[in-house]
């Protein structure tokens, strides 16, 4: 059913954290996740021509790179995107056959490649790009949020979370219940002000992105700019004098 | 958006069958069209031939075409299920209208109420696909009040052409109908322009600092990907945007300006002449309206091209 379960108080929403101030943009999330999704409860996730000039495949996880600010406050930020698991997703509800859902019981949005009739109108109607055509299967593809992991009893309960989150070598993705005010992940969310993306559309994101820091004020006694060495000249025995001399 | 030829060729030509099909259901117990069979053959034969083909093309697009029937389930919250369902409901009253006019011969009494009730569910099918685009908030350009008024003016206009065309081939024009379509296009014409303006002086409300949740300016450094992806494809299209200002050009003379004239020059002369010109207007209108019909998506901006270096969207 492409209507949306009914909120209950204390609903559980399993969701994702990404730190924006922490991301290192090295993409590892991203090949994580094309890793187990191509085994896993998606599979296959198709490539074509993989090794030639016009590559092209699906993926869930992509991560962009923007610089935002001007001048003395511009920064670089990476950015991780994937579905959001929204809580007011329109992806469900313009689906005519059904194949899009949302469960009850996590809030983890889904699509039945068995019902799916590939119109791609779910695609249309997600503001993230959340979701990617499988050319080879006819369906429709999208984030699990890992399904076949975070329940997954013959894993390691430390392995219970999405590929990307436990790949993450910057530990700037979070997996947890944003339902509960209590858990670790809205506690973080709350401490660090994190925001949805597009909020004017009124899609409601599950998953949360955490802004980079303020970025800190120089000490007063730093250099303005960086002066040349004295010029010692080109004896070795001088310039070793001057290194050691200088700790 | 990417221009999709069948979604295109489907959109236009269910349009022209709806709009044929409600003025037949609506202006044959007025007695304004000619109420002889064989006029009812040619005109509902050709209006379920535009919706039918209309929909057959509408599934070559999808990656499971066998499971298309599964579309009508969901009319609860999908506007595309809505449109599937209006559409089957669609055929019972045309298909009893046809029945009884062409088979029994009856125009009048309870053939009436059936000619209106197909009227009603083909206004029902096109404002259903009107919809489909304007319940789509990450697209600008769709989600506002003028695309359904223009889907179903174009209807309006492309039957209207149509069933004058044959009228006059019928040798029995009723000047009503020539008048009636000949005030479709300026309609018609007037929505696309209150459109068009619209798109062009209003701005979307997602910019790439909302879309990121940064701060200032926020300007793509780097894509995901060097190649193209499934995203980049069916949303990033950009081919007809350059050529937008010509392409309106031609939307308007060959839709508007040319089937208008033809429509008049066909309600003040008679014979072959008028003959002509109102088949001449139907050729036009259709292929303005395939024009304007790829322009609505190639204009079409999504708000995840905010992703690979849009401004806003």
């Amino acid at each position: 059913m492409t209507g949306l379960p009914a909120p209950q108080p204390g609903q559980k929403k399993l969701g994702l954290v990404i730190d924006l101030d922490t991301c290192v943009g090295c993409h590892a999330c991203a090949v994580s996740c094309k890793e187990w999704n191509a085994g896993g409860h998606s599979a296959p996730l198709p490539d074509h021509n993989p090794y030639a000039a016009d590559a092209t495949g699906v993926w869930f996880n992509r991560i962009h790179s923007f610089e935002a600010g001007d001048g003395e406050d511009s920064r670089t930020v990476h950015f991780p995107k994937s579905c959001l698991h929204c809580e007011q997703p329109a992806c469900v509800e313009v689906c005519p056959t059904g194949a899009s859902y949302k469960r009850a019981e996590d809030g983890i949005v889904l699509v039945n490649p068995d019902t799916c009739i590939g119109c791609k109108l779910c695609s249309w109607a997600c503001p993230y790009g959340a979701r990617e055509f499988d050319e080879d299967a006819g369906v429709m593809k999208k984030c699990t949020l890992c399904i076949d992991r975070i329940y997954n009893e013959n894993l390691e309960e430390v392995e219970r979370v999405p590929a990307c989150v436990s790949t993450c070598p910057a530990h700037a993705r979070h997996f947890g219940d944003l339902g509960d005010p209590n858990s670790e992940v809205s506690r973080l969310v709350a401490a660090r002000g994190g925001v949805d993306l597009m909020p004017e559309l009124g899609y409601r994101p599950v998953n949360k992105y955490l802004p980079p820091r303020p970025r800190k004020a120089a000490a007063a006694n730093a250099p303005t700019r960086l002066e040349p060495a004295a010029q010692i000249g080109g004896n070795q025995l001088l310039r070793w004098l001057d290194r050691a001399l200088s700790r | 958006m990417h221009p999709a030829l069948s979604v295109i060729f489907f959109t236009t030509a269910s349009g022209a069958g709806y709009g044929l099909l409600a003025l037949l259901g609506l202006l044959l117990p007025l007695g304004v069209v000619p109420a002889d069979r064989w006029f009812g053959v040619a005109g509902l034969a050709l209006g379920l031939t535009l919706v039918t083909t209309g929909l057959l093309s509408s599934t070559f697009h999808l990656g499971h075409p066998e499971r298309a029937w599964r579309a009508v389930t969901q009319w609860r919250t999908s506007w595309l299920s809505r449109e599937g369902v209006a559409a089957l409901v669609t055929y019972v009253p045309a298909g009893l209208f046809a029945m009884l006019w062409v088979v029994f011969d009856r125009t009048d009494g309870i053939n009436s109420a059936f000619g209106l009730a197909a009227a009603a569910m083909a206004v029902v099918t096109v404002y259903c696909t009107g919809m489909i685009y304007a319940c789509l908030k990450p697209v600008h350009q769709w989600c506002n009040a003028w695309v359904v008024p223009n889907y179903l003016a174009l209807a309006l206009m492309t039957g209207a052409l149509i069933l004058n065309a044959l009228q006059h081939l019928w040798g029995g024009p009723h000047r009503l109908v020539g008048l009636l379509a000949a005030a479709s296009i300026p309609l018609a014409l007037w929505l696309k322009e209150r459109y068009w303006v619209f798109i062009d002086t209003t701005k979307p409300p997602s910019t790439a600092a909302t879309a990121t949740g940064l701060k200032g300016p926020v300007r793509l450094l780097e894509a995901p990907h060097t190649e193209e992806n499934y995203l980049l494809k069916e949303m990033g299209f950009r081919v007809a945007r350059k050529h937008a200002v010509k392409l309106r050009r031609i939307a308007r003379a060959a839709g508007f300006a040319v089937p208008l004239v033809l429509t008049l020059i066909a309600l003040v002369t008679d014979g072959a002449a008028a003959k002509i010109a109102a088949c001449l207007a139907v050729g036009s209108g259709t292929l303005g309206v395939l024009v304007e019909r790829w322009l609505f998506f190639a204009e079409a901006k999504h708000t995840v091209m905010l992703y690979y270096g849009a401004v806003e969207a």
